[in-house]
């Protein structure tokens, strides 16, 4: 036993801990609580008109819908074996997981934008109806985070890529991920209230 | 490929792709009404829950931010459920 590993400031198996820096959870409760705004009022709107509702709500891509919420899902999946791969002090795995979470996020963009051009090619637009209003502002509201969580992986792959988080320190890479995880979250509440529920 | 199951995060990773089929299924069978909304809500908190514990790794965080995230996934529920409710009357 060599003094330099007894000395290490490992933490205790059993101590309960917050994964990530307090400041990134704070800004995902923020996150969070806008966005449940965002689902009460659409739930609100829809009691209101709900013969509306669900006529519009059958002209939208359920597949598409479907598939994109198995690629957020894995792209979550990737970013936890990224963060398990760091704390064994496996960066190359971490990296390699972070990438593919990456693609699953760009996969998931790709689909949406076929699924707006599709929309935006039949003329609808915000102003059609209260709808497609709430359709388009809720998913492109969600969209942007999409955009937001990748750019914050893309900075994760390349530390990740530099050996920047270990056993001793990963709370960078945990805090991303927790956003990570934040978009995906909100895609599994968004995807059965505005493409499937009625 | 018994080692797989022992990590929480791959467990909760095959049931959310199974829980996703579920409702997309739900969608594609024509369900509407009371109990087709009771079902994909219960999905839908069921795979929140998952991400929240063992995505999040909030399982073994300090109980506060346990029950407020979890607390979030009452609340989104609750107010769809309620206005789901005054939709059906």
């Amino acid at each position: 036993m060599n003094t330099i590993t007894a000395t290490l400031p490992v933490e205790a198996p059993s101590a309960k801990r917050l994964p990530g820096d307090l400041a990134i959870w704070v800004f995902i409760l923020a996150e969070m609580l806008a966005f449940a705004v965002f689902f009460g009022s659409y739930a609100f709107a829809r009691a209101h008109n709900v013969e509306m509702f669900n006529l519009y709500q059958q002209t939208l891509d359920r597949n598409a819908g479907a598939i994109n919420t198995l690629l957020l899902v894995t792209g979550s999946w990737f970013v936890v074996l990224a963060v398990q791969a760091a704390h064994r002090d496996n960066s190359r795995a971490a990296s390699r997981y972070i990438g593919l979470g990456f693609l699953c996020g760009a996969g998931f963009l790709v689909i949406k934008v076929f699924e707006y051009a599709a929309k935006f090619g039949a003329g609808i637009s915000l102003s059609t109806n209260t709808f497609y209003m709430f359709y388009i502002s809720l998913t492109f509201f969600h969209f942007m985070h999409v955009i937001l969580g990748m750019v914050i992986l893309g900075i994760l792959w390349v530390k990740t890529r530099q050996g920047a988080y270990s056993s001793r320190d990963a709370h960078g890479l945990e805090s991303g991920a927790a956003y990570w995880h934040m978009v995906d979250l909100l895609w599994i509440v968004l995807f059965p209230l505005v493409y499937v529920m009625r | 490929m018994s080692t797989f199951f022992l990590n929480p995060a791959n467990r909760a990773w095959l049931v959310l792709l199974v829980a996703t089929g579920i409702t997309w299924w739900l969608g594609e069978s024509g369900a509407a009404g009371t109990a087709a909304i009771l079902a994909m809500l219960a999905i839908a908190f069921v795979k929140g829950r998952l991400i929240i514990l063992d995505f999040m790794e909030l399982r073994h965080a300090p109980l506060m931010w346990r029950l407020v995230l979890e607390g979030w996934l009452i609340l989104v529920s609750g107010l769809i459920l309620i206005a789901y409710w005054i939709s059906l009357k």
